[in-house]
């Protein structure tokens, strides 16, 4: 090891570098793409809305990680937009995956067949019964 | 049946500084950097909307008690005033100067009088946008 030039050594860890960037970038690929699958083949809004949500947030994080260190490594520069993006897709995708979900629910979308539990319908008929009771 | 909203609620408080601080920074990059005046000025109209659409809009002009057509008055003002300041030095319309100022903390400063230019079209920008929305939105 000793014999090794500075520069050899230097792109040993270019190399470690690199591979950490594709791994972050392929797997956030991978996941936009898991999520996609998803969209098509879950059966309603409520499925493919958890599918979506989850699997992209992680992905585009992932992706969005990736180009912040090949930025810091390659050009060594550091982008605080591309943090700050991600703390922001961190904290609004699940809220707008939360959203979609409670307005689909309120307009009337019907589960799928093979669903077996509604919480949220039990609960709010037991609210319009104590209602109903007390006026 | 009123609904509650407490996660939006939670969330906008949250996510308005960021959007505003991502604002004024787009502005202020826009001489070196991608940005300026018309994009800063949307995106401090979109945290404005992002307001909106949390709270209603009686809320909203309860705390910022602006009329948005003084704002694109004021926001011409400022252009048209940095303008006639090239006519004060007997240059020509619209001429701009820049300085370098020493401050006791920020170090060394360019100060380039096209950003009261700019400050004039995010004005503008800000008022065009939210007029519109307003006077969509209070339309019954």
């Amino acid at each position: 090891m000793r014999n090794t030039s500075r520069k050899e050594r230097l792109s040993n860890v270019t190399g470690i570098y690199e591979f950490i960037i594709g791994l972050f970038i392929i797997i956030g690929s991978l996941l936009s793409l898991i999520a996609t699958i998803g969209a098509i083949r879950l059966p309603d809004v409520y499925t493919r809305n958890h599918a979506i949500a989850k699997a992209t947030t992680l992905g585009v994080m992932m992706i969005l990680l990736g180009a912040l260190i090949y930025f810091m490594v390659f050009e060594s520069h550091f982008n605080s937009r591309l943090l700050l993006a991600i703390l922001f897709i961190f904290m609004t995708a699940p809220i707008s995956g939360h959203l979609i979900g409670r307005a689909a629910y309120h307009s009337g979308v019907k589960m799928a067949e093979s669903s077996v539990t509604d919480d949220l319908g039990r609960d709010l008929q037991k609210k319009e019964k104590s209602k109903s009771r007390n006026l | 049946m009123k609904t509650n909203n407490v996660i939006l609620e939670t969330a906008t408080r949250i996510l308005l500084f960021i959007i505003l601080v991502f604002a004024i920074d787009i502005f202020f990059a826009g001489h070196y950097y991608p940005g300026g005046g018309f994009i800063g000025g949307l995106i401090f109209a979109g945290a404005l909307v992002l307001l909106l659409i949390t709270y209603d809009i009686k809320t909203v002009a309860k705390f910022l008690p602006f009329n948005y057509l003084v704002v694109i008055a004021v926001g011409l003002l400022f252009a048209v005033g940095t303008g006639i300041g090239g006519l004060l030095f007997g240059k020509a319309f619209l001429t701009h100067w820049f300085t370098y100022v020493d401050f006791p903390i920020l170090g060394k400063l360019s100060l380039h009088t096209a950003v009261l230019f700019d400050i004039g079209v995010v004005l503008v920008v800000i008022g065009t946008a939210m007029a519109i929305i307003q006077t969509i939105g209070e339309s019954d």
